[in-house]
């Protein structure tokens, strides 16, 4: 492709190693996308469950879930719209602790996250296991904004930003992948900032 | 005379993923139709068709590889062989800023669209679009569809702007019969501020869809209002765009 005339890099290179490639850093923004109404949900009658091809479909309140091992995730986030944010601090509780209640079964490869707004999201199992994914309820020590997927978001830090499903209510273990919404709306179906796989079409 | 059979709206199920490259564009028209925006018109290479509300990616390359990427609702139709776009110029804006103060008529650009199977209107589908400031643009790009196809009593459009002279596409808006609410200026027929709730009721008429397109603000402002006249959740599609430059 050609070089744009007259285009020159203003930005600092930024951290070596911590900006993928096409991303800049928002610095302390955190710019909010969304393509639903933000819905107001009720922690009192809020539930999560992980079910699909699992032994025993499980479902937590969120005292229950609460009560599970305390897990925070301090790192970098990347949004396929171009933004990254570096150390950010999400708590919650690891995927892990959520697969281990419900048993994945043997055939289970694929998650889709669901949200209570209908949104949905594809991820492959070894994308969420192994201390790569969380459900978080904390940003920076307080209780997760409602316009950024308070209270309660799915957090898959290592794939852009749409993977970690805001309002997350439902894991559903797969055999086969399924796109999700964005992923039918154009998206890639895995999403690694570090490939550029933000589109259908890229590598 | 028999009813005709309603058409099944489309739902997020029946969309289909469509793969997009990388191509170029040169600018074959530039404006400034207001203080912040420049309106880009582009003879796409290789164009794929795309629907009302889709948008495209542009990039720019430094000489050193570096890129810069951001996404552009396109404001023109189909069968305009041109590609429309509205670029505000967002102050510290590393791509808003050069198409507006640099890129100039003849300039080829990387571009890559059409992108976006949800944010789109059908061209049948009863709806209204409420949309603010920049935000205009994919009704604008719905409006020339509901011209082209003769459908234009399917589409309501409510546009948001502080003045005339901050509205983009502010006589195309009013030609169209589109309702313009200024927040900061009365034209006469209605004091400043924005749209109401009975102003947006009166409009909704038999509209299915929902379409909100503005900034994070003016979507935290008109996603409620459209819920507070009876909306169905699942019946609003919201486009949001913020200062990613």
């Amino acid at each position: 492709m050609p070089v744009t005339r007259g285009f020159f890099r203003k930005r600092p290179e930024g951290p070596a190693g911590r900006l993928p490639p096409g991303q800049y850093d928002t610095g302390s923004s955190w710019p909010v996308l969304t393509a639903e109404a933000t819905p107001r949900i009720n922690l009192d009658s809020w539930t999560f469950s992980v079910d699909g091809l699992v032994d025993r479909p499980t479902t937590w309140t969120w005292e229950e879930i609460q009560r599970l091992p305390r897990s925070t995730y301090t790192g970098d986030i990347h949004c396929v719209t171009t933004w990254s944010k570096f150390d950010v601090a999400f708590s919650g509780v690891s995927v892990d602790d959520l697969l281990e209640a419900a048993g994945p079964q043997a055939d289970a490869r694929f998650v889709m996250a669901h949200s209570t707004t209908g949104y949905t999201t594809n991820l492959a199992l070894s994308d969420v296991t192994g201390g790569k994914a969380w459900v978080v309820w904390e940003y920076g020590g307080q209780p997760l904004a409602r316009q950024h997927g308070g209270p309660v978001r799915l957090l898959v830090p290592h794939l852009y930003f749409w993977k970690s499903a805001k309002w997350i209510s439902r894991l559903e273990l797969l055999a086969e992948d399924q796109p999700g919404f964005w992923e039918r709306n154009g998206y890639h179906d895995r999403g690694d900032p570090w490939l550029e796989q933000r589109y259908q079409g890229d590598p | 005379m028999t009813e005709q059979e309603p058409l099944p709206r489309s739902t997020i199920d029946d969309v289909v993923p469509v793969e997009t490259t990388w191509t170029t564009g040169r600018i074959i028209t530039k404006e400034q139709p207001t203080p912040e925006t420049v309106r880009l018109r582009m003879l796409v290479d290789d164009r794929q068709r795309h629907a009302p509300g889709q948008h495209y990616l542009i990039r720019l390359r430094a000489p050193d590889g570096y890129t810069a990427q951001r996404s552009y609702s396109v404001a023109s139709d189909d069968d305009d062989p041109l590609t429309e776009f509205l670029v505000e110029r967002l102050p510290g804006g590393e791509v808003s800023e050069f198409l507006a103060d640099v890129a100039e008529v003849g300039d080829v650009l990387e571009l890559r669209g059409p992108i976006g199977r949800w944010f789109v209107w059908d061209g049948r589908t009863p709806a209204l679009c409420l949309v603010g400031g920049t935000g205009v643009v994919p009704a604008i790009a719905m409006l020339r569809t509901a011209r082209r196809l003769g459908r234009v009593d399917q589409l309501t459009v409510v546009a948001v702007g502080r003045s005339p002279e901050m509205l983009p596409y502010v006589e195309e808006l009013r030609h169209a019969g589109a309702t313009v609410a200024y927040t900061r200026h009365d034209d006469g027929q209605r004091p400043a501020g924005p749209p109401t709730r009975d102003e947006v009721l009166a409009l909704l008429g038999s509209a299915e869809l929902v379409y909100v397109c503005g900034s994070p603000r003016f979507a935290e402002y008109a996603v409620p209002l459209v819920l507070d006249c009876g909306v169905d959740p699942t019946a609003v599609r919201v486009e949001q765009f913020g200062a990613t430059g």
